[in-house]
């Protein structure tokens, strides 16, 4: 059994709480970072922590973290009481493509917590790992950045960007000792897409996407396809001209 | 919110077109309950027939699946609702605590065990699972959580307990496991010729923690009744060889069989039966006598094949159970099983086993001392036939019927069976919760 520590952000989400669940398994500690995880009136969150350490007989701790205040990103950091192993961004936030489309305010928050917020703090975290040289960083990205289109282009966009990032990252830290894996899961069926009719076949739990981490956290993989059918779909979508792609709706 | 699905028990029969909510959140949850129409929890969906289906509203547990302390002193565990047995034993049979009262999946929730208030191979001595539940918290129809316990609102604790899910929608549960030193249980196979040898047996091994017989029911005449009789303890620490002792409580994985498409209905005819029933039966007596064998096939045989329900084809089929008070348990079980083996409808299982007192703190609880039968049928007319058959034999000695179990008995035969019914479908009108928890089963049998 592989043992050590593993930081979730975003560990209110159905994806980092799979995360967890799965290290937790393996016998790593865990540390949950989210959202008005302070404000004790938060029983799920809590019910979260003692659930994996009753299942798993591993401390799990949880951290307040907004990843859209960016002033408190290196406070966050700073009070870790350890630099955990592996860290996994789960932040995400799908939005509604048609509102987003005519209010600049909700295409702001779609655009900072899918790009920005998860960027930033992994600015923060490369250079902890790299000075401390090794451990991997994992980032939640989305097929949704491989192509824009009309159905979702303003959540794509700014995948695409994290996608874009954690590739020179990647790029910036394979020397240093410290692995940066993008995963790509396709649809998941979560709190996100909940209410959404999702193909099955097309579809992964949650659980689905920890255990393609865990397997690419060993084998050190760059770019992860939780289905491998995602990764031919996008190689088609990508192919299409873009006279003709624009046409499409898809 | 919500939408509409095709629900149906683990026994596939009947089916019903459903609204289904997952509430992520308690409040979530309330809301649901609030919004009018009848609904009902539904956990695992392993009640075998519609006992856990709502058409106006079912409320699906799944994120209600918390574990949320353990006290190593006391064994007392306290979760929410829809957590999974298998996940109990994952969690702590490698710190040495084992469910108290375990029926024989280990996929169910802890909010159906409590519902059904299940029993298990050690019923004659532990009583059921309702009997090491410290409390539990239901939402009632306004909306508020209440705390049930022997000690606060017992009324209610006493009807939750087997109470099929109709006093309201049960979030969390405390609970006591028992201690156990190893995952092995001792196994004892005693292959007897005909019914009243089996009945023997279990009266004269009151001691052994477990006991259960596995009955040939397509046997008849002068082996009417032949079994095996499986009776086992928890092996202790010191008794493991070598080999089992690299595995204390034997968590190492087991390969599991799938049924991957529903059987052609063709398939289990009297003869497939008959066949499989006499291997079984001659290969239990060739193997008979002692032997170790890992909790998890000792409890969980069935457990180990996915969608086993499929074998019985799309059709689906009908579980019966019922008990019979003790001074009626010889006759009544010979006249079922004559009834069964007279129309050739051979039940692919067909398990016995003794009950002992009452649960003390449940007002609707299944088992009584006496001898519980089950058995199962693929849905068809001639069996539906003998499924009525064998409620009036069970009727007429004065027994009872498993709620977990039915699909198809009606609201008469419940009535007759058992006087508590009205009752609580009295307390359910003066709890004003009749019209707000409600089941498929529970308006088929107007309860």
């Amino acid at each position: 059994m592989k043992k050590g520590s593993l930081l979730v952000l975003g560990g209110r989400s159905d994806m980092g709480l799979a995360v967890a669940h799965h290290f937790a398994s393996l016998g790593f500690s865990i540390q949950l970072a989210a959202r008005k995880a302070s404000s004790g009136k938060d029983k799920i969150l809590y019910a979260h922590k003692s659930d994996i350490e009753l299942r798993y007989n591993v401390p799990v701790s949880i951290f307040e973290f907004d990843a859209l205040d960016v002033r408190s990103c290196q406070r966050f950091l700073d009070n870790l009481p350890t630099l955990a192993d592996i860290t996994v961004c789960a932040i995400g936030l799908l939005g509604e493509q048609q509102r987003d489309e005519r209010s600049l305010a909700s295409s702001i928050e779609v655009m900072r917590s899918n790009y920005e917020g998860p960027a930033l703090v992994f600015t923060l975290l490369a250079n902890m790992y790299e000075e401390r040289g090794h451990g991997t960083l994992v980032g939640i990205s989305s097929v949704a950045g491989e192509r824009g289109r009309a159905s979702n282009y303003i959540y794509g966009s700014a995948k695409s960007g994290y996608s874009n990032f954690l590739s020179g990252l990647r790029n910036r830290l394979a020397k240093k000792g410290v692995h940066v894996i993008t995963v790509l899961p396709g649809f998941v069926a979560s709190k996100m897409t909940e209410g959404l009719n999702l193909p099955v076949r097309l579809t992964a739990q949650p659980m689905d996407v920890a255990i393609a981490i865990e397997r690419a956290v060993w084998r050190k993989r760059n770019i992860v396809y939780v289905k491998p059918i995602w990764q031919l779909i996008m190689l088609i979508i990508r192919n299409i001209p873009e006279g003709i792609f624009k046409k499409l709706k898809i | 919110m919500g939408s509409e699905t095709m629900l149906e028990g683990w026994g596939r029969f009947p089916r019903h077109a459903c609204r289904v909510v997952a509430p992520r959140t308690e409040s979530d949850l309330i809301a649901g309950v609030l919004s009018g129409g009848s609904a009902i929890a539904r956990g695992y969906g392993r009640a075998y027939g519609d006992s856990a289906i709502s058409k106006t509203q079912t409320i699906e547990m799944r994120h209600f699946n918390r574990m949320l302390s353990f006290s190593a002193r006391t064994g007392e565990l306290e979760v929410e609702s829809g957590v999974l047995l298998g996940d109990v034993i994952a969690a702590f049979l490698p710190r040495g605590w084992f469910p108290a009262v375990t029926p024989g999946t280990k996929f169910v929730t802890v909010g159906g065990m409590v519902a059904t208030d299940v029993h298990g191979k050690n019923h004659h001595k532990d009583g059921s699972f309702g009997n090491f539940v410290i409390w539990l918290d239901l939402v009632d129809s306004q909306g508020k959580i209440i705390r049930c316990s022997r000690r606060e609102n017992v009324e209610l604790f006493e009807w939750t307990i087997g109470g099929m899910g109709l006093t309201g929608i049960i979030i969390r549960v405390c609970f006591r496991l028992r201690a156990v030193s190893t995952g092995w249980i001792r196994q004892t196979l005693i292959p007897v010729s005909d019914l009243s040898s089996s009945m023997d047996v279990f009266e004269s091994s009151g001691g052994s923690t477990y006991s259960v017989a596995w009955i040939d029911c397509l046997s008849s005449g002068a082996k009417l009744g032949r079994s095996l009789v499986m009776l086992g303890e928890h092996a202790g620490a010191s008794s493991l060889s070598t080999l089992e002792r690299k595995d204390i409580f034997a968590t190492s994985r087991k390969r599991r069989l799938s049924i991957p498409f529903n059987a052609p209905t063709f398939t289990l005819n009297s003869f497939s039966l008959r066949i499989f029933n006499s291997l079984y039966y001659w290969h239990g007596r060739r193997s008979g006598g002692d032997s170790l064998v890992s909790w998890d096939s000792y409890f969980y045989p069935l457990d180990s094949i996915s969608h086993w329900n499929r074998i019985y084809g799309r059709r689906g089929f009908a579980q019966f159970q019922c008990v019979l008070p003790l001074p009626h348990s010889r006759a009544g079980l010979s006249e079922l099983l004559r009834a069964v083996s007279n129309s050739g409808q051979g039940s692919f299982l067909a398990v016995l086993k003794r009950l002992g007192d009452e649960n003390k703190s449940s007002r609707f609880s299944f088992a009584m001392p006496g001898y519980t039968l089950a058995l199962d049928f693929p849905i068809n007319s001639a069996s539906l036939a003998l499924l009525d058959r064998l409620d009036s034999i069970t009727l007429a000695h004065g027994g009872r019927f498993y709620l977990a179990k039915d699909s198809r008995m009606t609201a008469e035969t419940l009535r007759l069976s058992d006087t508590r019914s009205q009752e609580f479908a009295k307390l359910r009108t003066r709890f004003k919760i009749r019209s707000c928890f409600a089941s498929a089963q529970s308006t088929r049998l107007g309860l």
